[in-house]
Order: C-alpha cells, then structure tokens, then sequence
C-alpha cells in the first residue's frame, strides 16, 4: 500500500514537473546500456534437435567413463543409479522413459525445459526443486547419455 | 505506517509544485531542475549506464554503484574483514589482511584508480590503496574480489596512492607522515628535521595478470605527500605529487605546517629513475612487507613476507625530482586530459595554480631554479606558470575533467562545484553541493578520455539532507548533470563509509568480463570435493576435516559423528552448483566465525573449535530453493576419552529400533 501511493505520489509529481519546461534543450541520444544484456553470454547450448544426436551400438566405452566421470562431478548429488528418487529422479530406466533429444535438452537447456516442457514440468511439480543448470557441454551431455544407457545395461 | 509516509510526502510535493510552478529556481533549495527525475530514472529491469567505483573510507571496503540512479550493487572487501562473505574469517582469504604487523583487520581506503590502456579506461582491475598500514590492493574486475594486496614498506600514512600512469606501467603510493627510516627508528620526535624522510613508491604491475611488485622507492624530503597524478600523453613518464609542510613540523601541524605562503607539487621523472635503477644506482634496503595473492583457481590466498627494496636516493640520482612552488598547501594535483596542464589545489589558497607541462620542460633546461630544497632544484613559480583561476572559490581540492576542455573543481570550504575552462581559465559556472565537498568525478576523468555527462560530488558533512539516525548520518554523494552549459543537480544518494575518491566507467566496459561461476573443473582447492564420492570426514591427529559438497538443497555428508572435545574442525563446502547467482552459505552454531559464503565451483574452510560435547546444527545461510529450509544438517560432539568413531553420512535412513536406542 506504501509503495502504491508513494508512485502515484511520485507520478503526479513528475507528470507536474515534465510539464515545466525548461527551454529547449537537446539531449544526445542515449546509449542503449539494455543492449548490454545481450553480451551477457549465460552458457546454456543451442536448443540440442533430434538430427544433431546420433546414438550407436555398441557404447563408445571411452564416451560412458567420461560420462561416468562427469556423473559423479556434477549429477551425483541428486540422482542416483537406482531407481530411488533423492532430489531428482534415480537414473534407472531413464534412456527407455526419454528420448535421447529430452535428456540432452533437460542437461544442456534445464531453464528452457521447465519453461516449455510438459513433462519437465510434471518432475519440478514432483521433486519441487529446480534441476541446477550444471553448465555442461553439448558434449559432455552426450558423454553423460551414453553413461546412461550403460546403466541401463545397454552394450 | 502509510499515513504518516502520506503526511511527509504531502507537504513536499506541495512544496516541490509551489516551487516548480514558477520554472525559476532560487536558493539552495530549489536547486533541483524539474527534469531531474526523469534523467537518474532507471526502470525496474533495466541497466544502469555507468558504473561508479567509490571508496568506502573508514569502511576499508569499496563500494559499487550504478549511475546514474545511485543504487549500491555491491560493497567489495578489501582491506576489512566482512563476516558476511566470510572475508578475513575463511581459512581461505585470511592471509589477505597479513601484514608485517600480523593479521589487521581494519584500514582506511581513501582513493581508486582504475587500469588504463593507452590512457584510456580499460576495465580490467581496480585499484585502493590503505591509509593506515600502507597498503595497495588490486581488486580483478572479471570477478570483483580483492586479488591481491602490497603492503608498502618505509611509509606511514599510504595517502597519496593508488594513482596510475596511462598504460598501467606503475601504481604509486607516496606517504603522508615522513617516518624515520633506516635501521633504528627509535628517535626523539623532535629530532624530526634531521630523521625524518618520505618516500614515493613505484609499483610495477605485470601487463597481462596486474600482478604487483615493488619495482622502486624514491627517498624525499621528509614533508607530507598528499595526493598525486601520472602525467599523461605528452606528460607520460612523469608523475606529479603535491606535499605540504615543507615547513617539517612535527607538531600542531595545523598552524606550523601552514606557515610558509607555498609548498610544493614534486615533479617526479621516472622514465629517469628507471635508467638509474637499470644503471645500478639503486641500493637494497632491508624492510618487511607482506605480499598477498589470491589464487582464483585454488580459491585461496598465500602471504609472502619480503624483506628488500630498492631504493632511489635524489643525490646519486640527478634531474630525477623537481620541486613547483604551488600556493597555501596544495592538497588536489591534476593533469588534464592531453597531460600539457597540471592543476595545483591549495587547501588555503583563494586561486587555482595551473602549471604547464611545456614550461617546465623549458625551466629544467634552461635550470631556471628559485635554489634548493633540501639538494633538489626547485622550479621558479612564474616560469613554470600557465596561469591562475582568479576568485574561484575557498578551499579549492580536486579536479576532474570533461570531454570538452573544462575543468571542475571542488571547494570544500565553500561548499560547491566549479567549472571552469582550461584554456582561458574563466570561470563558467558554479553550483552548491550539500554540504563540504571532497572530491569529484566525472566518468573518465583522471584519463585522457573523459566520458563526461556527469559530475559526482562526495560530500563531508550531510546535515539535513535525509532522515536523522542519530548522531551518526549517512555519507552522501550528489549527481549533476554536466550536458549543458550549467551544471544541474539530479540526485542525492548515500555512500557506505566515507567517500573520498571515486571513478566512473562505462558499464560495457566491465560487463563484457564479468565472469558467473567458478568451473568446478578448474577447482584446484587442495580441500576440494569435487563430486560426492570424495565427501567424507578425516581425522589427523586433533583436527577433523569435513569435505563437505553442497547443491541445492542438501549437505553432503550432513549427519557426522565422532569429533571429541579437543579436536579442531575445519568445514571444507564445496559448492556444486555451476549455476549463475546460486551461492550457498554454511554456519555452525555457536562458532566463534563468521559464515561462509561459497560461490558455484567454489570451495572454503570454516574453522570450529567446538566448546562443550552436544549436537550442534549447521544450515544453508543463502536462500537457494523452495527446499532451503531443508538444507541443514548435525554434528555431533563427544566428550574428550569418548569412543564414539568418526561416522558421516548423508540420507541414510535408521531403523525405529536402533534410532530408539540412546548413547550409542
């Protein structure tokens, strides 16, 4: 209630005095300084398509023990290889419920996700915490994946 | 509440259209242009144009503002400790406030200077300097944290300091107090005359990291070094600082150091000092300074104790000093933006001394001297004169300059600003400021390219101007327009501690850099948990060491059992976040520390010494999720022959029965 009066006080004010002119004086033009948010370069990846993914048999093994690597870095905290849900959800079975594309969109893309995403918004509404943004590569994403399908006993 | 919000705004509005009415301002009051509003108001969202690094005078810290609304984004740590981002508590950045005289919490930051490439605003680092236990520090700009601080032997008083040449080859640091130098030190006071000697210090900084070292000092005369500027452009390779008394007095200085009509600004050669040094004519003194370095991969900092400099004495090294007669002891001492004039403020004097650059050239040629002071040649006033601001004002202090060949110079004893033009030294305009003026500046203005469109006055005395608190009142700045052809004020905001010196960058500049996260990858904090798998609590000996991870919104481990009176425990959190904006913050209660306050890929070590056995809750300090309040966790504390073993985990669930169970 302060705050609503105090800026119809202050709008009225200003109104009153804009309307003071003062001469004509001309002002050089402003640097848009909102530009300058564009240059804030947030390192979420490109929206990761369906084409820009390939998945193979049998796993690239130097691929799963770097995406095993990067598992227990940056993923450990909340999900586990089971199926049990800690922050997040457990791992297990995680390549036959997503689309390779979902995961890696989930990893390199969570705000987007959780914006757009329906069935990203069903897990926020379940674990009730926002998946960190964990700052992985494209990638390593793909590395994480492919860790995955080995926990899913893929060969 | 909101009625009695009414009831002041009311009368003040009233006021303001009474007065606005009539388009003519009058008196002190009226100050306050009817357009002001709408130039200092940036909307909820949007970006500030500049932004304005000041001081934080007794604070120790320094301070960051947005221009031109004046909003405070953030106050830096320094050269005080700041339980809030655990600064000066954590094991980390503890050796950043070492010192020759051991840990010092507390100092006095009085002036800034930003780095310069080609005497143009770079934005790279920022530099502060220490007024009691003379120090410098280089805060980086890509990360605003103090990243390192030079303690500065044979000084007392590090007031004239941290100004900066145009392509950041040296920051200096001049001292205030002349102090006895040399191996004993244990003299009469009043043998001050024949004991006492200043010192100006050159501290080289590496192109490419800003890090610091002490490359040389110049011995002086033993009068008081005040403020100081490199000269620039057609000047650079000379260095210009202003010194009063040089009556030597060492008492009552108020009166017997203002004795003689004019002191002086020492003009300092140090392209010259620098063939001296390389020609060997330095000598290696013995002292003791602290060297601090923050490492931002390791996340914490080491403190070196050096024990040489290299001293320049004036008498092996001729043509190096020059001394200009300058009126009234002269406290300001500016170049303007093409470096051919130096601008003298006397504290007393009732002109404005401006000295050029070209004449002195030609007075040292032709050793156009008025004598010596103390072996070293000193300038005669008129030959090396450009001329003087008649009738400026009282109590002239500093000046900063615009895009367009003005000067602005404030008057402390006449409380106000006034511009003035460089050339033909007229005076243009005059504002008020609210109350007692220090220092000024205008976006750009120690440099050769001024960005203009602003001069900021920081005030020594703010009366009436805000809501009383007490004996003690807000510090206060004042923003005016310098557009037009008068200065117009446009906002009144207040300052931590108290401003001195500030400078002001375009926000572009700074923000292009600025780094979010630490990679976790890069963590190269021996204490690191670099994932969960290295989560776990070691004993050694007496000490117990919690590697500790934290992600929202949990600890791991957060349940620990088996530390013993006695024992010392460091918390090491690892941050696991790699999140823009997502720190988390660690405290135990009862612990004689501060919090810690731990950025994404960050790691720091609390320390406890725990003083009576029981349980003792830890948590999260900074609101990370919807789950926050969840982050928390115990430790527990046995007696000293207990043999409870050392046990940590992290959701692990107990059977009814065994959580039934006391005094396992």
């Amino acid at each position: 209630m302060f705050q609503k009066s105090t800026t119809l006080l202050l709008i009225s004010a200003s109104l009153f005095f804009a309307s003071c002119g003062e001469g004509v004086q001309k002002e050089p033009k402003p640097v848009d300084v909102q530009e300058l948010t564009k240059n804030q370069n947030e390192e979420h990846g490109p929206i990761v398509k369906e084409s820009d993914i390939t998945v193979t048999n049998p796993l690239k093994s130097d691929w799963v023990t770097a995406g095993k690597a990067t598992y227990e870095l940056k993923c450990q905290s909340c999900h586990r290889l089971t199926g049990e849900k800690l922050v997040g959800p457990g791992w297990l079975g995680v390549t036959k419920r997503r689309t390779p594309v979902w995961i890696l969109n989930m990893v390199t893309n969570t705000e987007m996700m959780l914006s757009n995403d329906a069935e990203a918004q069903k897990l926020l509404e379940l674990c009730m915490v926002r998946m960190p943004q964990q700052n992985l590569k494209l990638d390593q994403a793909r590395e994480v994946l492919e860790f995955m399908r080995n926990n899913d006993g893929e060969k | 509440m909101q009625k009695m919000i009414l009831r002041s705004l009311v009368p003040v509005i009233t006021a303001g259209l009474v007065l606005f009415t009539g388009c003519k301002p009058k008196g002190a009051q009226s100050a306050v242009s009817g357009d002001a509003a709408a130039k200092v108001y940036v909307a909820p969202g949007k970006y500030d144009e500049f932004y304005n690094f000041v001081s934080g005078g007794f604070s120790g810290q320094m301070s960051v503002y947005g221009l031109p609304s004046g909003r405070l984004f953030r106050v830096i740590p320094v050269f005080s400790v700041d339980p809030e981002k655990g600064y000066g508590f954590n094991e980390e950045t503890k050796p950043m406030l070492n010192t020759s005289h051991g840990f010092v919490p507390w100092d006095d930051l009085h002036h800034i200077a930003l780095s310069e490439t080609d005497g143009i605003q770079d934005g790279r680092w920022v530099f502060g300097n220490a007024n009691n236990t003379p120090r410098i520090a280089r805060i980086d700009l890509k990360t605003f944290r103090t990243a390192e601080i030079m303690e500065i032997p044979n000084s007392a008083g590090n007031h004239s300091s941290p100004f900066i040449t145009e392509n950041s080859e040296y920051v200096v640091a001049g001292t205030r107090f002349s102090v006895p130098i040399g191996d004993n030190q244990d003299v009469p006071i009043d043998s001050y005359k024949q004991n006492f000697k200043g010192t100006v210090s050159f501290i080289g900084l590496d192109k490419t990291t800003g890090k610091m070292n002490l490359s040389f000092q110049i011995l002086t005369p033993g009068v008081n070094f005040d403020l100081a500027r490199a000269g620039k452009g057609k000047s650079h390779g000379w260095f210009f600082f202003s010194c009063y008394n040089s009556e030597k007095a060492n008492t009552l200085l108020e009166v017997n150091a203002s004795q003689k009509d004019k002191d002086f600004i020492m003009a300092v050669n140090w392209k010259k000092a620098e063939e001296y040094l390389k020609a060997g004519k330095g000598q290696k003194r013995s002292v003791k300074y602290a060297h601090n370095v923050y490492d931002e991969n390791k996340h914490s900092a080491t403190s070196e104790i050096m024990n040489e400099v290299t001293v320049l004495d004036p008498k092996d090294c001729p043509d190096m000093l020059y001394f200009m007669p300058c009126p009234k002891s002269p406290h300001g001492c500016d170049t303007d933006p093409t470096g051919e004039y130096i601008v003298g403020s006397g504290k007393l004097a009732a002109v404005i001394p401006v000295f050029s650059f070209t004449k002195i050239q030609a007075a040292i040629a032709a050793k156009d001297y008025d004598g010596t002071y103390d072996g070293i040649p000193v300038l005669k006033y008129a030959s090396v004169l450009y001329g003087e601001v008649q009738k400026p004002g009282l109590g002239p202090l500093h000046t900063e300059f615009d895009d367009k060949g003005n000067a602005y110079t404030s008057f402390f004893v006449s409380s106000e600003i006034v511009k003035w033009n460089i050339k033909d030294l007229k005076v243009l305009d005059r504002v008020p400021t609210y109350y007692s003026v220090g220092h000024l500046c205008v976006p750009g203005g120690p440099t050769r390219k001024p960005w203009g469109k602003y001069v900021i006055a920081y005030n020594k005395i703010t009366k009436d101007r805000y809501l009383p608190t007490g004996p003690e009142l807000t510090q206060s700045a004042q923003l005016y327009s310098i557009d037009g052809d008068k200065m117009k004020l446009l906002l009144d905001f207040p300052t931590i501690g108290e401003p001195h010196y500030a400078e002001a960058i375009p926000a572009e500049l700074i923000t292009k850099n600025s780094q979010k996260i630490y990679k976790i990858e890069d963590n190269q904090n021996p204490f690191a948990a670099k994932g969960d798998n290295f989560a776990r609590v070691e004993r050694k000996g007496n000490e117990i060491h919690v590697y500790m991870t934290s992600i929202r919104s949990h600890f791991t481990p957060d349940n620990i059992e088996g530390v013993k009176m006695g024992d010392v425990v460091y918390f090491h959190v690892t941050n696991l976040e790699q999140d823009w904006d997502i720190p988390h913050g660690f405290a135990v209660k009862g612990a004689n520390n501060a919090e810690l306050l731990i950025m994404p890929g960050e790691t720091q070590t609390l320390k406890w010494t725990p003083e009576k056995p029981g349980v003792y809750p830890m948590y999260c300090t900074d609101f990370c999720s919807a789950l926050h309040q969840e982050m928390q966790g115990y430790i527990r504390v046995s007696a000293a022959g207990s043999n409870v073993p050392i046990s940590f985990s992290t959701g692990k669930t107990v059977p009814d029965s065994l959580s039934a169970t006391s005094n396992r």
